[in-house]
């Protein structure tokens, strides 16, 4: 699996490539730990386009950065969701929890819509 | 015409994308499956081998061996995932959506919940200090309507 990350303003993008699972999601985990050590992301954006599997070690690890995220008050979304991911996502209602968008603009447009509204 | 393949591999998490990719091209060359049936199989294949090497042999000294076994025919395909780890204690509990015994490791509880929705048959045998076996089994769905 690979995977990169940059940020679009206070969101982190992290862009997944090739197959998550209970082999990579360690990787995944570690690098993301890291990178949100470094206090500067308020948001996490997945975006999930060249992503062609994941399995639940895959939700587990996803779900880990939500609640670090969401515990600081941040939010997570995903987008360019893969076609062969649509059945896990649908089959354990992983978009009430990461809503996914068709594109990154719109997922990104989503995130900062919130931030806006705060006073 | 029946076809069968058997594969013996270490239980390490390097060797799951490898045995999801032979289940998948093993049931490809058998039957008429598609894409998103092809999936469902090698997560549902990901899911039990990831099983029997986290519950299985996670913390056993020796490193043990999984072994894959296929049959299929032209309407359906039967996968069996074999450990001789640990067993689990009580599968009726493990099934359950959510159930994990390894929260902080990131679990999320949702293998068993995976495998029996993607695949039309499931089966645990399970016996304490002598393994797992995870027998599942996926019908076409223009055979399933037949």
């Amino acid at each position: 699996m690979g995977f990169s990350t940059r940020y679009r303003g206070n969101i982190l993008v992290v862009s997944l490539a090739g197959e998550l699972d209970h082999h990579t999601a360690n990787d995944l985990r570690h690098a993301l730990e890291k990178e949100l050590d470094k206090d500067i992301a308020r948001h996490i954006l997945l975006n999930l386009s060249e992503l062609t599997f994941m399995d639940s070690s895959g939700i587990g690890v996803l779900l880990g950065r939500y609640r670090r995220i969401s515990a600081q008050g941040g939010k997570m979304a995903a987008c360019s969701l893969h076609p062969h991911l649509e059945r896990l996502y649908d089959l354990v209602a992983l978009s009430k929890i990461i809503p996914a968008f068709p594109s990154e603009d719109l997922a990104v447009g989503e995130l900062k819509k919130d931030e806006v509204r705060q006073p | 015409m029946r076809d069968w393949f058997e594969l013996r591999i270490p239980a390490l998490s390097q060797n799951e994308s490898f045995a999801r990719a032979v289940v998948a091209q093993f049931a490809l060359q058998a039957g008429d499956w598609s894409i998103v049936e092809l999936n469902e199989i090698k997560t549902a294949v990901s899911e039990a081998i990831t099983n029997s090497i986290i519950h299985g042999y996670e913390g056993s000294p020796r490193e043990g061996e999984i072994i894959v076994k296929g049959q299929a025919t032209p309407n359906k395909l039967e996968i069996t995932i074999i450990d001789h780890g640990q067993g689990i204690e009580n599968v009726e509990r493990a099934r359950q959506p959510l159930f994990t015994t390894k929260p902080h490791d990131e679990r999320s509880g949702l293998g068993f919940t995976v495998m029996e929705s993607f695949m039309d048959e499931l089966t645990v045998t399970s016996a304490l200090g002598q393994g797992t076996t995870i027998r599942m089994v996926k019908y076409l769905c223009s055979a399933t309507l037949q």
